[in-house]
Order: structure tokens, then sequence, then C-alpha cells
């Protein structure tokens, strides 16, 4: 094992290039505001000493006030791992940037989040419905589509 | 006078031999090369992740056996971890053993069935298959000991397991496990170093390591691309701290590398369940918790190496009984982002080698 690095240290870090995106540090994930999510993250993916090369899985909860997507990121390099996470507070037309250009591993993962969950990812290179078909109606995962269980 | 020729398209799938499932791939031909590929998914789509927020935590323990439905064995661990996590329940030590070793003897069935079907997509018509069936249906025989189930077991309860080995369990085990490097032997002498295994399979599909660090790829295909990452080894979970095993890597990255892998890993994983069978303490094997569990609200990310890759969940609880959200990190689903770079510029005839490479289960693919 290798350092590892707590989302305070790396808060600390990040504070002089990004001091105004970070919203909260928690023991082990930050808030950013979305619309910076793609300098952080690309910061935090470059920057020596992080080097978060691995996107372990992107997932997305309605919270019915806003939606917070989760952003799960390792360093293969060092071992250490890190939760990143933004709200989108627009219920109609909630967007946020895609990371696909960072890590390819994003691309279908963020095609399902728009597909069940309804949040559009700017730059995605093929942003549509992945499980179910053009036309359907609605979002499912979300809070207010009934759930017939 | 000049032949005009034009990209054609074919549609595999999703009812084909060599989709595993139902899963279907719109391949741009020229001639006999494919020059782009469109995965499509969503034909086993059943919304598992919806209909778990409608149920107990409890509940949607079988839920997690019909994802990879191959391994449902493992696949409940990461869920029971998650939420004991979520609500603080600690595992009797004995539990976690009996834990690592179903988890491991489900690692071997995996990648006997995936080699198999390997063989069966080079055109080893059943053959091979049924060798590897033959192993496969001794261990079923002894999940079938533990909790009387052969294919769907919802074995892992939160707090432990559901049901303690019988006597007769550990003699039939150890015996396996004598058999079992013979037969892996034996498989591998047939497969290994065949010529059409060989020519099919050598440097065809390469998965660079870099595109599969990028593309989030894990498991046997992150591995056989040269990346020595394992969960058991990085975060380690469970017990698996106390076992001495090695993480065996390929370097082409290529089908026979995601082949060979799988070869060495079952004899890890029989190492693994020997030095287990040998630390077994005894004691109880469940934590009585409330049959209608409240956990505190918060939420958990718990994963683990399952066969086919990482395998994790994501659970967000409110406070109530069922959980608020309930997320699959599916292993397969994004091991396929790269399928089309691996694909594109091969002919028809090595896609299907290598789709059945990457070892998919579409049941977790579409969830």
């Amino acid at each position: 094992m290798t350092l590892a690095l707590t989302a305070s240290e790396i808060a600390t870090r990040l504070k002089e290039g990004f001091a105004d995106i970070i919203v909260e540090a928690g023991p082990d994930s930050l808030l950013v505001k979305s619309e910076s999510l793609l300098d952080i993250a690309s910061f935090l993916k470059t920057e020596p000493g992080l080097d978060f090369n691995y996107l372990v899985h992107i997932t997305a909860v309605d919270y019915s006030d806003y939606f917070e997507l989760v952003y799960h990121l390792v360093s293969l390099k060092h071992n250490h791992n890190l939760m990143i996470k933004a709200r989108c507070y627009d219920r109609e037309a909630p967007t946020v940037p895609s990371l696909v250009s960072l890590w390819r591993g994003a691309e279908l993962q963020e095609r399902e989040i728009f597909d069940l969950m309804g949040i559009r990812f700017y730059g995605h290179p093929n942003m549509k419905r992945i499980f179910l078909w053009e036309g359907f109606p609605g979002h499912p995962l979300r809070r207010d589509f009934a759930n017939g269980a | 006078m000049a032949l005009k020729t034009e990209p054609f398209a074919i549609n595999l799938g999703p009812l084909h031999p060599s989709t595993h499932g139902v899963f279907r791939m719109r391949a741009t031909m020229d001639g006999e090369v494919i020059v782009d590929l469109e995965p499509v998914f969503g034909y086993l789509h059943r919304g598992i992740e919806k209909l778990a927020e409608g149920r107990t935590y409890k509940q949607n323990i079988p839920f997690t056996d019909r994802l990879d439905y191959i391994s449902s064995m493992s696949n409940g661990l990461p869920y029971v971890m998650a939420v004991e996590k979520l609500a603080g329940i600690a595992v009797p030590e004995r539990a976690e053993y009996l834990r690592v070793i179903m988890a491991e003897l489900q690692r071997i069935v995996n990648h006997l069935i995936a080699v198999g079907t390997l063989a069966n997509d080079l055109g080893a018509f059943q053959t091979p298959f049924l060798y590897m069936f033959r192993e496969r249906e001794r261990i079923i025989d002894l999940f079938e000991m533990v909790c009387g189930q052969r294919l769907l077991y919802n074995y892992m309860r939160f707090g432990g397991v559901s049901h303690d080995i019988p006597d007769e369990f550990l003699p039939a085990l150890k015996k396996l496990l004598n058999r079992l490097p013979g037969f892996i032997a034996e498989y591998d002498q047939l497969l290994a170093e065949n010529e059409i295994l060989l020519a099919r399979t050598k440097g065809i599909g390469i998965l660079p390591k870099k595109l599969a660090i990028n593309s989030s790829a894990s498991g046997p295909v992150l591995r056989a691309s040269g990346v020595k990452w394992d969960i058991r080894k990085a975060d380690p979970y469970s017990v698996y701290d106390r076992f001495e095993f090695d993480i065996p890597t390929g370097s082409a990255g290529d089908c026979y590398d995601r082949y060979r892998i799988k070869i060495a890993e079952m004899l890890q994983s029989i190492r693994i369940i020997e030095q287990a069978i040998e630390q077994l303490p005894p004691g109880k094997v469940w934590n009585k918790v409330p049959l209608r569990l409240r956990p505190p609200v918060g939420e958990a990310f718990a994963h683990i190496e399952a066969p086919k890759g990482e395998l994790g969940f994501y659970v967000v609880s409110d406070g109530s009984e069922k959980p608020y959200r309930f997320h699959v990190r599916a292993s397969t689903l994004i091991n396929l982002t790269a399928l089309r770079d691996m694909i594109v510029g091969w002919k028809l005839a090595d896609a299907i080698v290598i789709f059945g490479s990457i070892d998919i289960c579409l049941g977790e693919v579409d969830r």
C-alpha cells in the first residue's frame, strides 16, 4: 500500500487554484460546483502526486431538490481513492459536463445516467439512450417516476 | 471497368449463439473486415435498480443473484458489505472465511464456463464446453450441499451467511481440490498449445494498457493488458489480507492473454481455498440483525474482485427500510466500453472471438 490521501488533504492541495469551486470537503468525498467539474477532474487526473488515472464508476442520485452526481476515482499508481460529487438543481433540463474526454470509461455510464435519470452530459460523443428505446416516456430512476413494485 | 463497392451493415444478435445472451452488435463491413461497430444494449433490462428501491434491504439480496447469474454466489457479497458498512453490522470470523471459500469456488466455476464458451466460439463445438461442465458440476454439488440451490444461491446475509456448511462439505471440497489442478492442467494442455486456438487468439483483439486503464476495464480484461490491479490486494475486503496468492498478469492484452489469465487465476483460487480451509475457525456464521433493517441515513460503496471484474454497490439510505438508491457498478458493461476499439480492423469471425474473450453476462450488462 502506498500513500493514501484523504479528501480533506486533497482539498488542501486544490485550494490554491480552485478555491471557489469546492463547496464542501467530507472525510472521503469532495462536493464541487458542477460547471467546473471538467477542470477539477482534469487537474486530479494529471497532477503529479494525485494521478487519478482510473474512473471506477459514475452514478447519480435523485434527492428531489437536486440531482447528485457521484464520481469515484482511483489512482492505480498510488492506490488512493476519492469520491467527487456535483449537484444539479435544474429538474427540467439538467446538464453537466461530460468526462469522456478524460476517461473513456465514462462513455456508457453517462449514457446510462442520461437514459435512466435524464441528466444530459454536454460534450459526450454519442448522447442517446442505452437501455430503453427512443421515445420511452420519462426517466425511470427519478423518484417521481412510479415504482410499480 | 472498376467495380463499385460500398460498406454494408451486418446485424449480429440479439439472438445469436455467440452473444452469450441477448446482445446486439451492428457491424459495418468492408468486405470481410469490420470498419465500424456499434454495440446495442438493453434487451435484458429489467430495471433492477428501480425495483430495488421499492423493496426492503433484505428482499434485494435475491436480486443480486440475478445480475451475473453465472456467478451468483459472489454477487451478493458487495451488496451485503455495503449495507453492513452503512448499518455498522459485524460479521463473525467463520462467515468471512465461508464467504471467501464460496467466492473463490465461484471464480473457478465462472472461469471454467468462460474458457469453455470461448472454445465454443472458436468452433470447438461443445466438446471443451462439456469438459468444463464436468468440473463445474462438482462445485455446483458443493453449493447445493450448503444452501440447497444450484444456480441462484441467495447465500449472503447481512451479518454473515445463510447456512453453515454441513459435515460432509469439507471432505468433499478437499477431494475436489486434489482433483482440480490435474483437470485444469489437462484442459490447458488440450487448449493452450492448440494450433487453431493460437492462430485465432494470439495477437488478436489487442487492448493496449493505456486504453484498458482509460476505459475503466477491470478484472481479467485489465490484468491481461498488463496492469497489476486486483481489489483483493489493492483494497482487501473480508479476510483476503490473510492469504498468500499471486496476481497473474498478461503482457500483450490479446485474446490469448485473456484466456491464459483465467487458467492462472483458477490455480490461485485453489491456493486461497486451501489456506482458508486450514484457517477456518469454529463458531457461528450469522450475527442476528433485525428483519426490517433500517440503516441510518447515509451512503456506502463496497466493491469486490468478482470473477468478471470489479463489482461494486453504491447504496444510499434515507433511514427507512428500503434503500433510497441502489446502484450497481457493473463490471461487464464497463468492460464493453472499449469493444469497438478492440474489434474494428479485424474480420467478422474474429469479432466473435474478441467478444467471447471479454467474458460478459448480459444479466449484469443490462440489469
